[in-house]
């Protein structure tokens, strides 16, 4: 996978359309993110499958984030996934880019990783390459409901104490674009304690991602502990699809996240 | 408009995780671990994840700092080394070569650790040799 992706971005690149595409690339034994910028550097993009399918994924929506806020004249193309669209359209929402100078080059998700991945949607609106495959339910989550309340504080505390602190899972966050990080908050953590306060850290940025996490899966492969941050927010977004008939990555343009509405009521 | 990934070797300790560093414009702006290296898959610890900041940090030592008088003074190269080995020869001669101890790095490269146990040993003779990834 990537010949038509490759043929999309030359493309894009010789009309000018765009002045970078921000994908993929394998060079010297590894892959990372890079910023194409002519059409004869493509040979080296590549979608991020390494051993596995989507093993090898990256923030890109974080790092278009940062060259927008530098050069916000200049049109980018991305690399999406279902996951990154969702993001992109989130992002939009929330005013951190600006649709007219994005350029999305879309490719589905084979079976493998969207199972993996307990993905609803693991395909973007439009694709160049790839199979729609049929999205899944939330499994890990319908696991953690099954339990009783009193086992699954116990399970969440437990995986929670493996915690080291590291921040990957803000770090790598493709929608953690705040100045102000909510977990550095000295009113709401005591930000100094190693290991951290026990839930609080953790239900703290689970209440942070509520309206906002787009289910990209980043976070808990950055983390060193295991813990199952996705299976977390996941229930999260539940939550809020319930509660306001919301989820992060499907809405219609202009609409604006429920948490971010002072004095409405929900719609339920 | 110049933006590139820089493929890396995180300089915090001996581990040797693979990292990126997010250069734009001359400037090391981020930060993320590589995903297929094989020491860390994609993760990080905190220092890691932060450690494009101290390359620009204003508080990095460029000139060799000297205490005269209670206060920290640039000097020269020359002074400073004169200084230091003057002081080593002083203590290894008034109470042996084993009240001096050597502190390597793993910052720095295999090479530079060589040089300095090898000072450590032949020069001055003692094998107080241990560093910073032990601490």
């Amino acid at each position: 996978m990537s010949e038509k992706v490759r043929a999309r971005v030359k493309e894009l690149l010789d009309s000018g359309r765009i002045r970078g595409f921000l994908g993929l690339r394998k060079a010297n034994g590894h892959i990372g993110p890079h910023l194409f910028r002519e059409s004869g550097e493509l040979e080296g993009l590549v979608v991020g499958d390494r051993e596995r399918p989507g093993d090898a994924r990256y923030p890109l929506n974080k790092q278009l984030i940062t060259l927008a806020r530098c050069h916000p004249q200049e049109s980018f193309g991305v690399l999406v996934r279902g996951c990154d669209e969702r993001g992109l359209k989130t992002l939009f929402t929330w005013n951190q880019l600006d649709p007219a100078k994005v350029v999305a080059v879309g490719i589905a998700c084979p079976p493998e990783l969207a199972e993996a991945c307990e993905c609803l949607k693991p395909y973007p609106d439009d694709f160049v390459e790839g199979e729609k495959v049929e999205g899944s339910t939330f499994v890990s989550v319908a696991t953690v409901d099954a339990m009783d309340l009193r086992s699954r504080l116990a399970h969440w505390l437990a995986e929670f104490s493996k915690c080291v602190k590291c921040y990957g899972c803000r770090d790598i966050c493709p929608m953690c674009f705040c100045k102000e990080c909510s977990l550095e908050q000295e009113d709401l953590i005591h930000t100094g304690d190693l290991p951290p306060e026990n839930p609080i850290f953790h239900l703290t940025r689970a209440v942070h991602m509520a309206g906002r996490c787009i289910d990209c899966g980043l976070c808990n492969e950055a983390c060193p502990a295991d813990i199952p941050l996705r299976t977390l927010y996941k229930k999260v977004a539940d939550i809020i699809a319930q509660e306001f008939d919301y989820r992060p990555g499907y809405v219609k343009p202009g609409e604006k996240p429920p948490l971010n509405i002072l004095g409405e009521t929900p719609k339920k | 408009m110049d933006y590139r990934t820089v493929l890396t070797t995180c300089a915090y300790c001996g581990c040797g995780c693979g990292l990126y560093l997010e250069v734009l414009d001359g400037r090391l702006i981020d930060t993320i671990p590589c995903k297929t290296a094989s020491v860390n898959e994609g993760k990080l610890c905190v220092k890691g994840w932060n450690i494009h900041e101290f390359v620009h940090s204003p508080n990095r030592l460029t000139r060799p700092l000297m205490r005269k008088n209670g206060t920290l003074a640039e000097v020269s190269w020359d002074e400073a080394l004169d200084f230091t080995a003057g002081r080593l020869r002083e203590i290894k001669e008034k109470h042996g070569s084993d009240s001096l101890a050597f502190l390597a790095s793993a910052k720095v490269t295999n090479e530079e650790n060589y040089l300095i146990q090898k000072f450590a040993r032949a020069a001055v003779g003692t094998n107080n040799v241990d560093h910073c990834a032990r601490l």
